[in-house]
């Protein structure tokens, strides 16, 4: 199995996020077969929730879609359980705090564990529960941490977020929900430039707003690589993300 | 026992800050702020006067005669459908909008349900000439009309929110996003004991002058501080927060709320938190929430826009674990008819949520003497079309027929 650890020690890294269930049950599956062969070093896959927070309309359009599908945190396992027979694609868990709490805790992480899955991303957990509540659990079944930083977030946090990672640092490009896709701006730059002179030790992927060759490649001169989200999506939708990818890396 | 948040916001359990960290700086900069600003004088001289002069505080503790005679006690009724704007959410915008300006915010956002609390906040940014945008579930603009109407005519703009159930609950999370879009001049404007830290705790403070009032409207009644029972209803529950908050630590006094069961609890058409929910987050805050086996959160429905919110405020879920607080589900059919009790007995037309408040008294076993507060938390102007609806197809429809009806479709 692929660690996840030694790919984020390259750079120009391309990860994809994409909904569990979105647009089939079964195309989920073959994308993360194939995905490999298009150049993407792991993905992020989303587990559906009725109320993402963090995110905008094209994510929670794929949600709908696949909690319609019928994707449940026992389904989520399920696909990755053939997954798994097929590739080796790090997978990272990305998913809102409450699932895993119905779910059970310490459940959750047994299942992570068993299925390889190494690195979990949890928007609406905050640093602090997190060291308060789960970060033993996690620990005790290898599983990593990335947290988020935003342009807001002040150099004392960014440390305090850096000493608590155990995956990677998700540099979040803007101050916006996922989605957005907006030509890059002076302030963006500053933001990018700011977190690369701080000279983290942890890696660091640079998502939201990354929706092209310009914005993957822009980002990747300041981070380790880049995270596409919604515009995979809307590709995936209209049955043509393999010329997406192809196209992000001619 | 404390029902007050500790220094994380949590009440027991409940509560806390479970926010994406775009959101951090905005709510970590009110958590270090507001208290220090609401005890500041000059803030203090500022809300009060605005309650009295401008909220037409305080607001009547009415003896309700004739609905007393009815019940074989005596009702009194918190007349919070008297004040500016028609309902309570005014004192809660009022203390939020002094804190924006305070902390030198220039745009106020706000969700809606009723559209009491939206039209609160309109009014309150076009008296501090700030720019104001409501966020409001598709479905509620359709069925509170007026209330959209008088938001635009105080200047705000209203954003339709079309995803989920197209209620409160989606209306919520839209002016969270908005927040995470504007996170450097914009002021969200909660409405509700809802949220991350600190708002349940700021929003109950703020609402907590109605059982300020009552303490000592009731001492000049009836010669005593305490009332037997306290009803009032809820949907995040701020109405219930305020009347209840001077009483939590006196348990003499029985704390008694209503949730809405809508077409019935077993029907799956209704917003019963206390009896449906299990832990769990929704919008930034641990409570009981409705949701599936897998954590996924039900679509409500209550006839009541105000009431149609799958969860409840952390200090309620707290209530209900200690046994503090009593939770009656009141069925769409039993708030109608409540209101027209109230209207018909004393000419006051109730807003639909203070219906279900109503509803709670022929449950109960009341003893002679027993003296009963009732918050009557808005007025029924904003309800004229259920209303209209229901009297036609309940004159057409024996009782027995109503109570099992799925036909009524307000």
């Amino acid at each position: 199995m692929k660690s996840i650890t030694d790919i984020l020690k390259s750079r120009n890294l391309l990860s994809i996020y994409l909904t569990a269930g979105f647009p089939t049950v079964e195309r989920t599956i073959e994308i993360l077969t194939e995905i490999e062969d298009y150049g993407v070093d792991f993905v992020e896959l989303g587990m559906p929730f009725s109320d993402p927070l963090a995110d905008g309309e094209t994510i929670q359009q794929s949600s709908v879609t696949a909690i319609r599908n019928g994707m449940t945190l026992a389904n989520y396992f399920e696909v990755l359980k053939i997954v798994r027979e097929r590739t080796d694609l790090p997978i990272v868990y990305m998913g809102y705090l409450n699932q895993i709490m119905q779910y059970g805790a310490e459940a959750f992480c047994k299942k992570c564990n068993e299925l390889d899955i190494q690195n979990l991303i949890i928007p609406d957990l905050p640093i602090e529960v997190y060291e308060k509540e789960y970060k033993q659990l996690y620990k005790k079944y290898g599983l990593l941490m990335s947290f988020l930083i935003t342009p807001t977030t002040p150099e004392e946090r960014i440390r305090k977020i850096e000493a608590l990672t155990t995956g990677f640092i998700y540099v979040v490009s803007s101050s916006s929900i996922t989605g957005k896709k907006r030509k890059i701006t002076k302030k963006q730059q500053r933001h990018y430039e700011k977190i690369r002179a701080m000279n983290l030790s942890k890696p660091t992927m640079i998502g939201f707003g990354i929706y092209d060759k310009e914005t993957y490649e822009f980002a990747c001169r300041y981070a380790n690589g880049a995270i596409i989200g919604s515009e995979f999506i809307r590709y995936v939708a209209k049955e043509n993300a393999a010329q997406f990818l192809t196209s992000l890396k001619s | 026992m404390s029902f007050t948040t500790d220094q994380n916001g949590y009440y027991g359990n409940y509560g806390g800050a479970y926010i994406p960290e775009m959101l951090h700086q905005n709510i970590q900069q009110l958590q270090n702020n507001y208290e220090k600003i609401i005890k500041m004088s000059s803030f203090q001289e500022a809300y009060r006067k605005l309650l009295n002069d401008y909220a037409g505080r305080p607001s009547p503790l009415y003896f309700a005669t004739r609905l007393s005679d009815k019940y074989g006690c005596k009702i009194y009724l918190k007349r919070e459908d008297l004040n500016h704007t028609g309902s309570h959410k005014i004192n809660n915008t009022l203390g939020q909008i002094l804190v924006a300006k305070q902390m030198g915010k220039k745009r106020i956002i706000a969700e809606t349900g009723a559209g009491q609390h939206g039209v609160a906040t309109a009014t309150v940014c076009a008296l501090m000439d700030l720019e104001c945008v409501v966020y409001m579930g598709a479905l509620d603009v359709k069925r509170q009309a007026p209330n959209v109407a008088r938001m635009k005519m105080l200047g705000a703009k209203v954003i339709t929110a079309n995803s989920g159930s197209q209620t409160l609950k989606d209306a919520t999370n839209e002016a969270i996003r908005d927040w995470i879009n504007n996170p450097e001049d914009t002021y969200y404007l909660i409405g509700s004991v809802v949220g991350p830290h600190p708002y349940p705790d700021m929003v109950a403070h703020f609402q907590s002058i109605i059982s300020e009032e009552l303490q000592q409207q009731l001492i000049k009644k009836e010669g005593i501080k305490n009332p037997h029972r306290i009803l009032a209803c809820i949907g995040g529950g701020s109405n219930a927060a305020g009347i209840y908050y001077h009483y939590l630590k006196n348990k003499k006094v029985q704390l008694i709320a209503a949730e809405a069961a809508g077409k019935g609890i077993d029907s799956g058409e209704s917003a019963a938190t206390s009896i449906l929910g299990r832990d769990g987050i929704i919008h930034g805050s641990k409570t009981l929430l409705m949701q599936t086996s897998d954590g996924q959160i039900t679509e409500p429905y209550s006839i009541s826009a105000g009431l149609d919110y799958p969860g409840i405020g952390p200090m309620h879920a707290h209530l209900i674990k200690e046994k503090r607080l009593d939770v009656y589900p009141i069925t769409d059919i039993e708030a109608l008819e409540a209101a027209m009790e109230l209207t018909s007995l004393e000419g006051i037309i109730p807003a639909l949520e203070s219906a279900h408040a109503l509803g709670i008294l022929p449950k109960l076993e009341i003893e002679k003497d027993e003296i009963i507060v009732i918050s009557l938390s808005g007025r029924g102007d904003k309800d004229m079309e259920a209303y209209q609806k229901y009297f036609k197809y309940a004159k057409k429809h024996p009782h027995e027929d109503l109570e099992k009806s799925f036909l009524f479709v307000p």
